[in-house]
């Protein structure tokens, strides 16, 4: 009798454990939908990538149709080789750009993609050759002062006392 | 003079070699253990009625214990993360912290302190009792038939227990963050699912959990294996359990992550 009981004991206590492992796997880790799905791969080149990552997200139109599955440094170009995991249920035009975006103000570097007008579609190992990069903020405030130090000179604002005369 | 110069150096050296040969020893035990579990396996009731005294009885407390550190993380992290803004994150913070670190190490802890020790005072009264020494004579062995089951029972259940740990926890995130303060539901499992990922959060998370039922096991074994003959011996075995088990769990926690970790982002 105390057998049985131990039996029914251990059953229920593997079985809460498998079930714990199988709620982290579908419902907090993303071993859902997506990763069952099949995928090819496409190939972009970008000057600057920003923060982008590994298995960050790509999307089009917001909605997730693929993951970044390999970046490289490409040594003769100088640039940066990604490579995309597209889903294999979305296709897209050949013609295809891609640009690094950002989620949010502080969020992470996704791969957004925007569609062409072309018949055919992309397939595996083709190129997405319209690409921008991503945007990287101290460049961004570099171009707005200098765009702002060339206005500057047509305002004359007063200079203050005891300053060097501007050169011009 | 010299005298007084030489004990206490005297005293570090015979500590050292002392340390020395316990993790020889351990490793001697633990090879004698992986040998002689051939019969835990023939005969898996032994393994199972562990299971029941260090797996099944152990999961009031890691159930309430992990449902307790998800609140503290869910209130501590919504703290944190409302200065910038991004109280969505919560259910990244919650679930990457317990998956990968909290659920593994804390969980096993308590499987040090709640069971280990249990283990350990065991073995120790069955060794001062002589009942090992009576196995022996009767041409059992105690390793096949008292520590080996003791040792694959919990090799199995701490991953369960690591598991039940940190869904607990999660749960507990969720009823802070979203039932109690707010956060919007879809955003916390969305943005939980969307950076957890099975192969390198919750795999890994189960290997060390995994690595870490191992270790206290063989530790707790092996003290109570150890420990001499007397009431003292015994109380002091089950303390060197806790203690030891824990610097291990901690230690081994660090080299786990830095190889777990290499190769990522």
């Amino acid at each position: 009798m105390e057998r049985t009981t131990i039996d029914l004991w251990f059953g229920a206590f593997v079985a809460a454990g498998f079930a714990a492992l199988l709620v982290l796997a579908l419902k907090v880790g993303n071993l859902g939908a997506e990763r069952a799905n099949q995928t090819y791969r496409v190939d972009a080149r970008f000057d600057n990538i920003g923060g982008l990552k590994v298995r960050a997200p790509v999307r089009s139109a917001g909605v997730l149709v693929g993951r970044v599955a390999e970046i490289h440094f490409d040594n003769k170009r100088f640039q940066a080789d990604v490579t995309l995991a597209l889903d294999k249920r979305y296709t897209f035009p050949k013609d295809t750009s891609a640009s690094i975006l950002t989620s949010g103000l502080l969020g992470e570097n996704y791969v957004g993609l925007d569609a062409g007008g072309d018949d055919k579609n992309l397939a595996a190992g083709d190129r997405i050759t319209i690409t921008q990069s991503a945007v990287v903020l101290e460049r961004l405030i570099g171009q707005f002062l200098f765009s702002k130090a060339q206005e500057e000179p047509a305002k004359k604002l007063p200079e203050p006392p005891g300053a060097p005369a501007s050169a011009k | 003079m010299v005298e007084r110069l030489r004990r206490p150096i005297a005293a570090l050296g015979h500590r050292f070699i002392e340390g020395v040969w316990r993790v020889g020893a351990v490793t001697r035990f633990f090879t004698l253990v992986i040998a002689s579990s051939a019969t835990s396996f023939q005969r898996f009731r032994l393994v199972m009625r562990e299971v029941y005294f260090t797996g099944v009885l152990s999961l009031v407390i890691i159930i309430v214990s992990g449902l307790f550190v998800g609140m503290v993380l869910g209130l501590q992290g919504f703290e944190t993360l409302q200065k910038y803004g991004a109280t969505e994150s919560i259910g990244v913070l919650v679930a990457l912290s317990l998956v990968r670190e909290l659920g593994p190490v804390v969980s096993a802890l308590l499987f040090a302190s709640r069971a280990g020790s249990a283990i350990t005072a065991e073995i120790g009264l069955m060794k001062a009792t002589e009942q090992l020494s009576a196995m022996d004579m009767m041409a059992v062995s105690p390793m096949a038939r008292v520590i080996a089951p003791r040792f694959w029972a919990g090799v199995i259940s701490m991953p369960l227990l690591a598991a039940l740990f940190s869904v607990m926890g999660v749960f507990g995130g969720y009823v802070v963050a979203v039932v109690l303060i707010g956060v919007d539901n879809g955003a916390f499992w969305s943005q939980m699912q969307s950076s957890v990922d099975f192969r390198y959060d919750v795999l890994n998370g189960v290997v060390k959990s995994f690595v870490f039922g191992i270790a206290v096991t063989v530790i707790a074994t092996f003290e109570g294996y150890d420990a001499p003959p007397t009431a003292e011996g015994v109380s002091r075995a089950t303390t060197r359990t806790v203690v030891s088990s824990a610097l291990t769990i901690l230690a081994l926690d660090l080299v786990l992550t830095s190889f777990m970790l290499r190769g990522q982002g």
